[in-house]
């Protein structure tokens, strides 16, 4: 039994595995608000509803932008854990997600990563449904690695 | 309460002639016609049904079908207009038989649910009844009718003259409308076996279509088009019925056979009965459309490679639904609102399979002659998709009525059961929200808004001008806001002024606007912070701004760099489409929050980022205008344009507050919005401002299918405030037959919409992508959906690049597509006109767009009267639209374009001296000045007829196309040839190869 770089590595992940996934369920919870307005359609309808459903979307979009780089980021972060770590396996699983992400992040449709989420393109059903089950898949996958680690963590701490 | 204006008609009145109609048309039906003509002028109904709609009924010719069972009888509406029918027809039948007739039909009203399953019999006794010849003569008078109403529709009070047939011919004058009873009861003529239904309803089924089905089964009279559907069949399922597969030739003659059907008894025991179907079907759709995709030609397929002249002489009309006569006669106008697909496929898989897009275009707030509107304290939708009543909705009984969106079974209010216009209780089905498939309703007085008409003014350099026109100022007084980082608005009280009240300072100052910059030397805009304060002085209110800029914002926020590349060889990658900053983008956004639209003129003969700056318009739910190298004084052609646009833009109607919905069949799901609006929630546009020249399209899919479906519906309704501050809600309902082999769906493709929304979806992907995959992927369509029907439709490879009928022109008109502003490529196109024309497709209704894709080229100098078109006291000759090619010009001749927004007129070099003289008043070739943009009005009969034709086609748009006449020399021939799309250009294949290598790519 060793506190060995590897376990401390998927100790590190497990915690902010549980955030990623707390991101994922938050995105799942915004896609349906932008998708669904749960005013009444007569609400819906009322001038001063759009303002205030506006101003929503306005805010739910920008923390989806602000959301975008801390989740890249923590999920880069894993990687090069691992990498550094010699966890190969771990790695492999993650390395897909990885590519998805950078590929995501640079191939934005506007011109620049600022515009990703932005209103106006967001608001569409096809985008919408795209991105929903975009964070259905991203949630069952950190849900899975999330016990994956736990697993991992006490292997390497039973093991070694 | 019903706020109807109650007509000057009687109820009696009113019945009366509609029954002594079903009679005659029942016995004789040239006694309809006799009848007819004289009720129009009689003190029957026909403005009484009108008043109580409401304002907007100028004319008796309506677009719009009259509460439908008028629509029963086709031969009626066009018959009241051609007078040429009076005459020879024989009389009215008898009055006795008509109270007869009231009193039966009363009777089998009120049984109620059992209605529906009478049309069965009903139709079983029809044929009985209606001798063939008899249905011959309605495709007579159908036909006689729909030719000779255009004249009419085409005045201006009137029907658009793009109005197509099938609306010309249904729609009715106003007469019609008083017809409102149903022909329910049996005509006398009828046996009494098929009669009995009415009264012993048992083991039919309530699931029941609508009772205007019945009717619509009573007008099978004479053609019979459904199977006859055994008593336990759903009833529902009559409203669609199959294309006949059977040549033409066979299916026209078989008529004959439909005697075969006389007993009722074979006709409830036969089970579908595909071939004496078709017989009358057919046959009466090649009558009534003459000339429509849908002929039996429809069914043709044709080897694109050898048909060299393709392009038909007239207006490609929309394909008119293959749907129940009387249901098509209630549906939409294709003007309004129409699919890509008329034949709606059953499941994803065989949409997918038909590689052509589904989807639909709208025009929802088109100036319209004739437009029913509703007053009334309820407005009855469905309860749980909101669904607003239709004529597509059947009534269990009178009581309830089930859904065609959901399906949902909703009660009829207490209210609804009055019917205002025959002043009829327990007839919900004939109210006017049940017979028009484009309707508007007022919402009640309590939800008025007071609208105060302010204007502003502010003008900005690099500071920002605001006038105060304050009442009690001599003049306005100008107030100038140097810092443009942070705007405040100086006494916003007395910048918002009232129009009316304000009028004198308001002229004063547009009239000394002009002069007070003339000696300024500054050159920087700041578009950004002007923006911003006019957002500000709009906020509370919301309403338009409208921004008139010459040059590309420079300082403050917003501001942009020029991304144009001089000579730009649009190496199609790197062109900016997108913008360069998103200020505008969230400034748009904050505008639509707050109910405020903005509209931009662009007068800039240099690059001004249209792409960027056409954000503020695209998401606010403004409209774009943009004169390009406008210069008001080297400039006079485009300083008229401006001006006549301006003219329609401020006088034009306007609706506040939008928002627009559309809704459609469970099954059926819009995935795609293409327009300028913001989407607040994935089925609703916000649409802080409504205009009559926006168009609008969707992309659909199908979702789960649609067994067990004949046809879906779709739905849009349009809530807005109006300038006199009612809220208002503009209505459109749309229904479509589902089919499930492939050949129908081709059969029921609409070229001009799939164009149309193939134009959008490049523009997309243009935008998202890159230009050359926005080109590849429109050349794919072409190709995609071509080698599908060969794959699958085709049993006999035949040589040659084979195309159902429906799809004759597509390719044709995607390569117009390719060689428009907005996709081509190789030629030196501005970026700001390449991104406005982008913008134009986006905006504009399908009508503008595809003349802007593929231009109308007439020859005008030998225009004569024959098959002119009568408005008022002028006639508009209507020569033959001629292909795109130069092979069709002749140097003797000289040749009109319309390519929408502008007209290009060729002459000849050795054009007539005629033509020369007497239109263009110039003695000879020579003297044919280089820029010359107007006729002269001569008074010579040519002249009159030259420029009574221009001037047609121009008051037909929202826009002032200039006219340039043009010679050999003059500079605008390039773009004359340009637009021969079918010809080849320096970077552009010629039609003829584009089918080769479409045929390549098909063949592979």
């Amino acid at each position: 039994m060793a506190f060995t770089f590897a376990a401390f590595c998927y100790m590190l992940s497990l915690v902010l595995c549980a955030a990623l996934i707390f991101f994922a369920i938050w995105h799942i919870i915004a896609f349906d608000e932008l998708r669904t307005d749960f005013k009444s359609p007569i609400d819906q309808c009322n001038p001063v509803h759009a303002r205030e459903r506006l101003r929503n979307i306005e805010r739910i979009c920008f923390l989806l932008r602000k959301l975008v780089l801390p989740e890249y980021s923590i999920h880069s972060l894993f990687c090069i854990m691992f990498l550094c770590a010699q966890e190969w396996l771990t790695l492999g699983l993650n390395v897909p997600l990885l590519f998805y992400h950078f590929w995501r992040y640079f191939h934005c449709p506007a011109d620049s990563p600022e515009l990703a989420y932005d209103p106006p393109a967001v608001m569409n059903a096809d985008t919408l449904s795209y991105c929903q089950k975009e964070a259905w898949c991203k949630l069952a996958f950190y849900l899975l690695s999330f016990f994956y680690y736990l697993y991992c963590m006490i292997y390497t701490l039973v093991s070694s | 309460m019903e706020s109807f204006l109650p007509g000057p008609v009687q109820n009696p009145l009113m019945i009366s002639p509609h029954m002594s109609d079903g009679q005659g048309y029942n016995s004789s039906i040239p006694g309809l016609y006799a009848h007819q003509t004289p009720t129009k002028g009689s003190p029957h109904p026909s403005s009484g049904l009108y008043n109580y709609s409401g304002s907007q009924n100028v004319s008796p010719l309506s677009n719009y079908q009259g509460p439908g069972q008028t629509l029963n009888r086709p031969p009626m509406g066009p018959v009241s207009m051609v007078p040429l029918q009076q005459g020879s027809l024989p009389q009215m039948p008898p009055p006795s038989q008509t109270s007869a007739a009231v009193s039966t039909s009363a009777g089998s009203v009120l049984p109620g649910a059992n209605l529906p399953a009478l049309s069965n019999w009903q139709y079983g006794q029809a044929l009985v009844s209606q001798p063939t010849t008899g249905s011959q003569e309605n495709h007579f008078a159908h036909i006689a009718g729909t030719t000779s109403t255009q004249p009419l529709s085409s005045s201006g009070n009137t029907n658009p003259p793009t109005s197509y047939q099938y609306v010309a011919s249904p729609g009715g004058p106003p007469v019609q409308n008083s017809y409102m009873k149903p022909p329910l009861g049996p005509p006398p003529t009828g046996c009494p076996t098929s009669a009995r239904p009415f009264a012993t309803p048992a083991g039919l089924p309530i699931s029941s279509a609508p009772p205007h089905l019945l009717n619509s089964a009573m007008k099978q009279e004479g053609t019979t088009q459904s199977p006859p559907v055994p008593p336990n069949s759903k009833m529902g399922r009559s409203v669609g019925y199959s294309y006949p597969t059977l040549p033409p030739g066979y299916q026209n003659t078989s008529s004959p056979g439909a005697p075969g059907m006389q007993s009722p008894s074979l006709q409830c025991t036969g089970g579908p009965q595909p071939f004496p179907q078709p017989a009358f079907g057919t046959n009466h759709l090649a009558a009534s459309m003459g000339g429509l995709s849908l002929q039996p030609e429809g069914l043709r397929t044709i080897n694109l490679l050898q048909e060299r002249n393709i392009l038909p002489p007239a207006p490609l009309q929309a394909p008119v639904p293959n749907l129940h006569e009387d249901i098509q006669k209630l549906n939409c106008n294709p003007e309004l609102f129409r699919c890509t697909l008329t034949n709606i496929p059953q499941t994803q898989a065989l949409l997918n399979k038909a590689k052509l897009p589904l989807g639909l275009l709208l025009h929802p707030f088109k100036d319209l002659s004739q437009l029913p509107v509703v007053t009334s304290s309820t407005i009855v939708r469905c309860r749980s998709c909101r669904t607003y009543i239709n004529p597509f909705v059947s009534f269990l009984d009178q009581r309830r009525w089930k859904c065609n969106l959901c399906y949902r079974v909703n009660d009829v209010p207490e209210e609804f059961m009055y019917n205002p216009v025959t002043r009829v209780y327990g007839e919900p089905h004939k109210r006017p929200e049940v017979q028009n498939a484009t309707i508007e309703f007022m919402a009640p007085s309590e939800y008025m808004v007071s609208y105060l008409q302010l204007t502003w003014f502010i003008t900005f350099d690099s500071t920002i001008h605001f006038y105060s026109l304050q009442e009690g100022l001599s003049q306005p007084q100008m107030l100038i806001v140097s810092d443009i980082e942070d705007v405040f608005i100086p006494m916003p009280e007395n910048l918002l002024v009232n129009l009316n009240e304000n009028k004198e300072l308001i002229q004063d100052l547009l009239r000394t606007l002009p002069q007070m910059f003339t000696k300024s030397l500054e050159t920087q805009s700041a578009l950004g912070p002007a923006l911003q304060a006019a957002f500000k002085l709009m906020s509370p209110t919301g309403g338009r701004i409208t921004v008139f800029q010459t040059q590309l914002p420079s300082v403050g926020v917003g501001a942009l760099k020029s991304r144009e590349e001089p000579n730009q060889k649009a190496s199609a990658k790197d062109i900016h489409l997108t913008p360069s900053t998103d200020f505008y983008k969230k400034l748009a956004l904050d505008c639509s929050g707050q109910q405020v639209a903005v509209d931009l003129f662009l007068l800039s003969g240099q690059y001004s980022d249209l792409a960027s700056l056409g954000c503020i318009s695209r998401y606010s739910a403004g409209s774009v205008y943009y004169y390009q190298s406008y210069h008001h004084r080297h400039n006079p052609v485009l300083v008229e344009k401006l001006q006549k646009e301006l003219k329609r833009y401020l006088t034009r109607k306007i609706g506040f507050e939008a928002v627009m919905r559309i809704r459609c069949t469970k099954g059926l799901s819009i995935h795609t919005f293409h327009g300028n609006f913001f989407v607040r929630s994935t089925d609703l546009l916000s649409l802080p401002n409504i205009n009559p020249d926006a168009g609008y399209a969707v992309q659909m899919s199908v979702e789960e299918s649609l067994t067990d479906m004949q046809v879906v519906s779709f739905q849009s309704a349009l809530l807005y405030t109006s300038s006199k501050g009612e809220r208002r809600i503009r209505v459109h309902t749309m229904c479509l037959p589902v089919v499930t082999t492939l050949n129908d769906v081709y059969l029921g493709a609409d070229v001009h919409a799939i164009t149309g929304l193939l134009a959008n979806m490049a523009v997309d992907r243009s935008v998202s992508a890159s230009l050359s995959d926005a080109r590849d992927a429109l050349v794919n369509a072409v190709i995609d959906s071509l080698s599908a029907y060969r794959a699958s439709v085709l049993s006999i490879q035949q040589p040659g690049l084979m195309a159902p009928y429906s799809l004759r022109l597509f390719p044709l008109h995607v390569l117009a597509l390719l060689k428009q502003k907005a996709f081509q490529t190789g030629t030196n196109t501005r970026l700001d006109e390449r991104i406005f024309t982008m913008c134009q497709v986006k905006n504009q209704p399908l009508v503008y767009l595809m003349l802007m894709t593929h231009p109308n080229l007439y020859r005008v100098d030998n225009l004569t009267d024959e098959g002119a078109l009568n408005i008022g006291d002028r006639k508009i000759p209507q020569p033959p639209i001629l292909q795109l090619s130069v092979e069709k010009l002749s140097r003797d001749g000289a040749y009109l374009m319309d390519a929408g927004s502008v007209m290009l007129m060729w002459i000849g070099k050795n054009c007539g001296h005629n033509f020369i003289s007497q239109v263009l008043g110039v003695p000879s070739y020579a003297s044919v000045p280089q820029n010359m943009t107007h006729l002269a009005e001569l008074d010579t009969a040519e002249s009159v007829r030259t420029i009574a034709f221009i001037s047609w086609l121009r008051e037909q748009r929202p826009f002032f196309p200039i006219l340039y006449i043009i010679r050999d020399e003059s500079s605008l021939k390039s773009s004359f040839l340009q637009n021969m799309i079918e010809d080849r250009t320096e970077s552009a294949l010629s039609y003829y190869e584009f089918l080769l290598h479409i045929q390549q790519q098909v063949n592979k």
